[in-house]
């Protein structure tokens, strides 16, 4: 019998969140996954013998705590660990290292800048501040300003107090904030080049934009609203890679009594009389549910397994219109030891964060620059980490595995689509950068797994390779997200609904798109709330 | 290759090879980023030192700024509430910094040199503070906080130590004076100043003579039962003194996240730092607002009844909270149960009755106390020998 309650289209970390809570609520639902495997981006696959690489995301931080607690995730096996360090090589053979003390901190600040190391403490103020702001909001749905529901309204006013009760100056300081480029928020606190461009790359990670494009400061903010255990900011390593969260979510899907689908590629949501009723695999096959979710990125839920013909005109152009450009590419790498950067002693504590190399605001927007004339860029910005020095599991006793998230790579090269060339010419401006650093890297390379937005469309289903399932930038933030009147999870068809990063709050491993979608189904279906609420921030 | 290195511990003072050597209990803080000790031998006898004989305190790590250049004095009037043309030269004023909204973002002392050269200690960092303000200025603000060392020696019988070791004439100095001497070759400067409210000096020397400075102290004051004093007695002194502290009684305004967390200068009992005489200041039109519209809290020293210290206290009137308290002890030689508060406007004038809710454990059981308290309009202790000049003997 192929007759479910609900069904979840993609067992990525939200599909499998909300299918969690709609069988908790006990709906029979099931998951289709079009891979043979489950997770979607938050995977960890052994493609070297030995060694697990975590080929999509690669840290987490946003996942939602109330999320992981309510679905006992730590019982289903996940453990996160936290990661201290990071750190920038400088081209004049000098680096800045991040240090979790704050005491050590200001030294290492202050060896490059004192004035720096002292404004650092008002930047972490400021923008502590700008995260206190969205973090309630993580785990609700956005009021529509345009409704006139009670529910609505009463977000509304809720939401406008908060900001309101700023005062005057952090109030304009707020939209100044959310408007800005992190070029420009930085240079309003510090004068030294490798600190900006050390804390600019959170600005700029999976977003098409340059430091220097205006929104690219709340993408900051989208990387410092997380927490690892109530350090807002602090990020970690789910222990095993990535793949264990989508592990854990499906164990407690299953605990629920779900089920979980795998090699079944949906074709079309199959729509009766202005109704989902089921989904149609490319193979054939039927599933039916009066609910079906989509956890695909708008353009893909609107334009791909939804029959533009079942849709309003003006949904289809919204999705089309809608910002998901691809701006990102990955290598995951078996390594056989530890490189030496800058002769930095490789067991020192730096190595255990996220190691970068463009020590300037100008290198990034000179790299974004490529991107705009439609190639990889030349000096790439990127965010290496060594996952393996936090957790054993990743790799052989002595042998290490590296993430390299790399930045900027556009979703075709110079308007044509990527070809195995491209991609060997994007490899090798990674690996000549990392090797500019350190003599011993190349020689200890023992697997590489390149992904360009190509790769990473055609297997994970990014569209473009867009990791955050479309831009994080105001004009589709909140109730904007994905587009103007569909911020609330509700797609324009009866019963189809979307669950996807590409809905509020947005992408990275958080959850809470998953488990927001869940609260509204359910409140549809008058059925009782299984999503737990957001804890309050004090 | 070792993969620890000595430079992730925290730095130390000029004077920390003689600090550790007589840190019997090595119990040991963090200031600034400095090895600091919380505690020499007994922090009730440090505490005694100060206000029986002397106790010796290593300030070193304080933040110290020389400011000097034609606009120096311009700069500094521009910096601060307070008028600074009237602190004159080689003496010392006490002084606070607000932003534009009148919120105060640290407080300080002024050490006048030379018509426009200054030193600006803080308590906080302010070298961005500090550099910004410095546009339109012909003006040099330097960070020499590790190129001075410095000795708080504080206590009844500093003067006549101090003077063994060669300031003559030390007994002449008015309170917030300054007196240049030489050390061993190098320049001493004694301020009469300090953060315990009893007669004493703060030293400061380059810091290679730092150690010899020490040596020589505790050489020269033994017969005067010169001791060292860690952070947890200055603590005890200062709350009996009546001094703020910055982080503790007030947060600089600008490491606040939190809306209406800061404090104007009005609200921590700083007016009389204010000069609007003065046609410029930052925070001087949000100050004068302020002062016709009134303030959000009032900053209220409190007798409290009984002797308990009111560590963290609500402060209640009428069964309504009113306040909490920022501050605490019990006060040694004032034998006077102390507590500073921020308490809500129009509560908190001098002579309000107020009760502050005190919460105690004895052997893992709590009491509640519900304490009387008045606001009272200053501290209890006020040693003569703190503002006489000459400086008694004793």
């Amino acid at each position: 019998m192929n007759q479910y309650d609900a069904i979840v289209i993609g067992a990525g970390h939200n599909g499998l969140t909300n299918g969690a809570y709609l069988a908790k609520a006990g709906l029979k639902v099931a998951v289709l996954e079009r891979n043979p495997y489950i997770g979607g981006a938050t995977v960890s696959r052994e493609l070297h013998k030995g060694w697990y690489y975590s080929n999509c995301s690669y840290v987490s931080s946003l996942l939602r705590p109330e999320i992981t607690r309510d679905l006992e995730l730590p019982r289903h096996g996940l453990q996160v660990v936290p990661f201290g360090g990071g750190a920038t090589f400088m081209r004049n053979g000098d680096h800045f290292g991040n240090y979790a003390d704050h005491d050590r901190h200001y030294r290492e600040i202050a060896r490059h800048s004192k004035r720096d190391a002292n404004a650092y403490d008002r930047y972490s103020a400021d923008t502590s501040l700008q995260t206190k702001l969205i973090r309630p909001y993580l785990m609700r749905t956005p009021p529509d300003p345009t409704s006139l529901k009670p529910r609505d309204l009463r977000d509304l006013l809720e939401f406008a107090q908060s900001f309101m009760a700023l005062g005057e100056e952090k109030l304009l300081d707020t939209i100044k904030f959310w408007t800005a480029s992190v070029g420009d928020y930085l240079n309003e606190y510090f004068e030294t080049d490798v600190i900006k461009a050390h804390m600019a790359g959170s600005g700029i990670i999976g977003t098409a934009l340059g430091v220097y494009s205006p929104g690219t400061a709340y993408v900051l903010l989208h990387h410092y609203m997380g927490d690892v255990d109530g350090n807002v900011g602090a990020w970690g390593f789910a222990r095993g890679g990535m793949g264990a969260i989508a592990e854990a979510l499906s164990k407690a899907f299953m605990s629920f009594g779900g089920e979980i689908i795998c090699d079944a590629n949906v074709d079309k949501i199959i729509v009766k009389n202005g109704k989902a009723v089921g989904v149609a695999l490319k193979d054939g096959t039927e599933y039916r549910a009066p609910i079906v979710v989509s956890n695909l990125d708008p353009k893909r839920t609107f334009l791909d397994i939804t029959d533009p013909k079942d849709l309003p005109t003006d949904v289809v152009r919204k999705a089309e219109n809608f910002k998901i450009r691809g701006s990102s590419g990955k290598l995951n790498i078996a390594l056989d030891g530890l490189p030496v950067f800058n002769g930095l002693d490789p067991r020192n504590r730096l190595m255990a964060g996220d190691l970068h190399f463009s020590d300037s605001l100008e290198r990034q927007e000179r790299a974004y620059d490529d991107w705009k004339a439609g190639t990889w860029s030349k000096d790439p910005y990127l965010d290496m980490m060594i996952p393996s020095l936090t957790d054993p599991t990743m790799a052989p006793p002595g042998k290490h595995m590296m993430s390299v998230f790399v930045q900027y790579a556009p979703p075709k090269v110079e308007g044509k689509d990527w070809t195995d060339e491209d991609k060997d010419g994007f490899e090798k401006s990674v690996i000549d950068q990392i090797s500019n650093y350190s003599p011993n890297f190349r020689d200890l390379i023992l697997h590489c797994e390149t992904r360009t937005p190509r790769e990473i469309e055609a297997e994970v289903g990014l569209t473009e390779g867009n990791i955050f399932m479309g831009e994080l930038t105001f004009d589709q933030l909140l109730f904007n997200r994905p587009f103007p009147g569909y911020a609330q999870y509700r797609s324009p068809i009866k019963g189809m609904y979307m669950c996807s990063s590409g809905t509020h709050p947005g992408g990275g491993v958080m959850a809470a798109p998953g488990a927001n979608a869940a609260r509204e189904i359910l409140r549809d279906l008058k059925r009782p709330n299984t999503v737990p609420g957001g804890y309050a921030d004090d | 290759m070792s993969t620890v290195s000595r430079d992730t511990m925290m730095l130390t003072t000029p004077f920390h090879s003689r600090v550790e050597a007589m840190c019997d209990l090595n119990d040991w803080g963090n200031w600034m980023g400095y090895t600091t000790p919380n505690a020499y031998f007994d922090v009730e006898l440090e505490y005694f030192a100060v206000r029986s004989t002397t106790g010796v305190f290593d300030l070193s790590p304080m933040n110290k700024y020389r400011i000097s250049g034609p606009d120096a004095s311009r700069y500094m009037d521009r910096l601060v509430t307070r008028d600074v043309s009237k602190i004159g030269i080689d003496r010392v004023g006490y002084a606070i910094w607000c932003n534009d909204a009148g919120q105060v973002l640290d407080d300080g002392t002024i050490f006048r040199f030379a018509e426009n050269e200054f030193r600006l200690c803080s308590y906080q960092r302010a070298d961005d503070w500090l550099a910004w303000n410095t546009l339109g200025f012909d003006v040099s603000v330097e960070n020499v906080s590790e190129s001075i060392a410095a000795l708080a020696v504080q206590g009844p019988t500093s003067c006549t130590i101090l003077t063994l070791l060669g300031c003559e004439n030390l007994n002449q100095l008015k309170p917030f004076g300054m007196a240049h001497y030489t050390f061993e070759g190098h320049p001493l400067m004694v301020s009469r100043t300090g953060f315990t409210g009893d007669l004493g000096y703060e030293v400061w020397v380059p810091p290679e003579t730092a150690e010899a400075l020490w040596d020589r102290l505790f050489e020269l004051g033994h017969e005067y039962l010169i001791k060292p004093f860690g952070s947890h007695a200055l603590e005890l002194a200062r709350i009996e003194a009546g001094f703020l502290q910055a982080h503790v009684d007030f947060l600089p305004a600008e490491d606040v996240v939190r809306v209406g967390r800061t404090r104007s200068p009005f609200e921590l009992g700083l007016g009389w730092l204010v000069h609007f005489s003065k046609p410029l200041f930052n925070g001087r039109s949000a100050l004068l607002k302020e002062q016709e519209q009134g303030s959000r809290y009032r900053f209220a020293l409190l007798d409290v009844a009984g002797n308990k210290p009111a560590e963290h206290s609500f402060i209640m009137k009428d069964g309504k909270v009113v306040g909490t308290v920022t501050s605490a002890a019990w006060c040694p030689t004032a034998k006077s149960n102390l507590a500073y508060a921020q308490i809500e406007m129009p509560h908190g004038a001098v002579g309000d009755e107020l009760v502050a809710e005190i919460y105690y454990q004895r052997e893992l059981h709590w009491t509640q106390l519900y304490a009387p308290c008045k606001v009272i309009d200053g501290p209890i202790f006020q040693p003569a020998r703190r503002r006489q000049t000459p400086a008694p003997p004793q």
